[in-house]
């Protein structure tokens, strides 16, 4: 044995613990950097094409109101937070546990087992933030005339940025310590597709008011409540009339809970996944 | 005896995984002491990972209790995490990093300051021969590089017990020559060791100790020339002669068998002999016996007074194989 190595240990696990948490979001930050540029254009390709048809082609061949791009922006931005978030957790957890093993490093990191998946959420929830965010100048640019958000609540904007984004993330810690290598293709047609399509990112929530057993089908999508809150935050007022959203306490509760219960059940498959 | 702690100690482990109706590991006991290379020997599905998993965190046990350097696996996670390292049987190589950054992050993870872990990972990568290739990516790896890597990253924080688990499985003769030649050296400055392997000669190569396991269970525990001991008529002299004729061969075995500690003496069939040979004049005895390099020379006086020509004398080793086979009846793969 070396006789030096066991007295330059750290004896405090807490220490211990929050260095190891710190250098494996040090890791994924690092490899987050070198394929920023594929990152960007991942999570922007698809956002753009949808502003430009929906927002700029329909509206000059007159299928859409000129208007609409104010409520669909704010679900797209949803939409790809949710996104972003989800892949940044997902595939990787699914190849990793399913055969790759590469996070084995940090499972034998001085950290307990649950801090590693917590990690896995901040860091996947960080690129959703990063992709929604980069949403705003980019649709400044393909909109130009038609780009209006609201530039009173700011304090607001971020916030729901924020959650969207963590509670994407929950979502992709469950998916991806659920499905197994095997069911991915399967996992996107069955979970992702009715996730992009119930979730109010093309309408509005109050709007649905006529087509209520669909209304009460979207509440049950997370995705809903991220949509509903950015456009709280976003849409101005139009003709001094501000368009109806879904209550703001419920757009909190709907998204924390998200977050709390995806965590619980997350924490808990990936454990079984990792300590058998 | 000092009573210096155990750097791994095992008591009366098991583990049934969930829906299995047998316990991948029975009630295993076994203790390594401080710098000692250890292996786990037995064929796939004997349970040598799954006690591997239970001292690395990976599996919890179901009974019993385990330790390293005093800290318990179920208890103290983290403490035993910071003492330990394990080399995998497949790569689980960062492949999003560069070599070296694989070390140091390695590091950075068990809370190694940054200059410590860039001058102990350029040091590291030298021992193991990779220093001209520490910038590439692990996909351009053979795998013989790949577990040296492994092995560099495993000592980066400095643990007091190293896990190998089925180290040179699908290496090269040359590659595995040199990982055996870096395990003894790590060994050697005093690093404990624990290794599985269903490789009997790595086992007689590295292990100071050996425990065959077999269905979850230690049939046996000792070092390496006391399991042969445990083979009857395992030590024992092969005599090969070449006969006048034929029928000398009686007068032969008469001889061989007048010789004073001689337990037993078989003409082994054609078959079975070391190199069969198609001159029936030629034939192979083995005598059996407690002391068999004492019957060196007698065995050469007897073949030759009996007037035959001697083609080969050596004393029989046993192998582990042939301990497993006596203890199991089956071969270990």
């Amino acid at each position: 044995m070396n006789p030096t190595a066991g007295q330059s240990r750290h004896s405090n696990r807490f220490w211990l613990a929050a260095n190891a948490f710190g250098a494996t979001l040090r890791r994924d930050l690092v490899v987050t950097r070198r394929e920023l540029a594929q990152f960007l254009v991942q999570a922007l390709i698809q956002p753009m094409f949808f502003l430009l048809i929906f927002c700029k082609i329909l509206p000059s061949i007159g299928l859409t109101a000129g208007n609409f791009a104010a409520l669909l922006l704010p679900g797209i931005v949803g939409l790809t937070e949710l996104m972003a978030a989800i892949q940044g957790i997902t595939l990787p957890l699914v190849l990793d546990l399913g055969f790759a093993r590469e996070i084995d490093d940090r499972l034998l990191a001085p950290m307990p087992v649950w801090l590693v998946a917590v990690e896995k959420v901040l860091f996947a929830s960080m690129r959703g933030m990063v992709a929604g965010a980069v949403i705003f100048p980019a649709a400044w640019l393909v909109l130009g005339s038609r780009y209006t958000v609201r530039g009173d609540r700011i304090g607001e904007l971020i916030c729901m940025i924020v959650l969207a984004a963590f509670a994407g993330a929950g979502i992709g810690l469950v998916i991806g310590t659920v499905v197994k290598p095997e069911q991915i293709s399967l996992m996107f047609a069955v979970i992702l597709t009715p996730l992009l399509f119930t979730g109010c990112t093309y309408y509005p929530w109050s709007a649905l008011s006529t087509v209520r057993w669909f209304q009460v089908i979207t509440l049950f999508n997370p995705l809903t409540y991220a949509a509903e809150g950015l456009r709280n935050a976003m849409v101005p007022a139009l003709n001094g009339h501000t368009m109806p959203t879904l209550p703001l306490p419920w757009v909190l509760i709907g998204l924390i809970a998200t977050l709390g219960l995806c965590l619980a059940f997350g924490v808990r498959t990936f454990r079984a996944r990792v300590v058998s | 005896m000092s009573h210096e702690p155990a750097a791994i100690q095992v008591r009366d482990l098991v583990k049934r995984y969930e829906k299995a109706n047998f316990n991948a590991v029975d009630g295993v006991t076994f203790s390594v002491r401080p710098g000692e290379i250890f292996g786990l020997l037995g064929p796939n599905g004997a349970g040598k990972t799954t006690t591997i998993g239970v001292l690395t965190t990976a599996v919890l046990p179901t009974a019993g209790t385990a330790a390293i350097m005093g800290f318990d696996v179920a208890r103290d996670p983290i403490g035993i995490k910071q003492r330990i390292a394990v080399v995998p049987q497949q790569s689980n190589l960062d492949r999003s990093l560069r070599v070296k950054e694989i070390l140091t992050f390695h590091a950075a993870y068990h809370g190694v300051p940054r200059h410590e872990r860039e001058a102990r990972a350029d040091a590291l990568l030298d021992e193991l021969g990779l220093g001209d290739r520490k910038h590439e990516r692990v996909n351009r790896y053979s795998g013989g590089m790949s577990q040296r890597l492994m092995i560099a990253r495993a000592l980066m924080h400095e643990p007091d017990v190293l896990f190998l688990d089925e180290p040179t499985n699908n290496l090269d003769p040359q590659s595995r020559l040199f990982l055996w030649d870096r395990i003894r050296a790590l060994n050697a400055k005093g690093l404990t060791i624990l290794l599985t392997t269903h490789d009997m000669n790595e086992a007689d190569q590295l292990c100071a100790r050996i425990a065959i396991m077999d269905k979850g269970r230690i049939l046996v525990d000792d070092t390496a020339a006391e399991l042969k001991k445990m083979i009857p008529g395992g030590n024992a002299v092969e005599l090969r002669v070449s006969l006048p004729c034929p029928e000398d061969g009686a007068r032969v075995l008469e001889a061989l068998r007048a010789l004073a500690g001689v337990s037993k003496v078989d003409e082994l069939d054609a078959g079975a002999a070391p190199a069969p040979e198609d001159d029936p004049n030629v034939v192979t005895y083995r005598l059996y016996a407690e002391a068999a390099p004492a019957l060196v020379g007698p065995a050469t006086q007897a073949g030759l007074v009996a007037g035959a020509q001697v083609r080969d004398l050596h004393v029989k080793q046993p192998s582990l194989e042939d301990v497993f086979i006596y203890l199991t009846g089956r071969h270990l793969r």
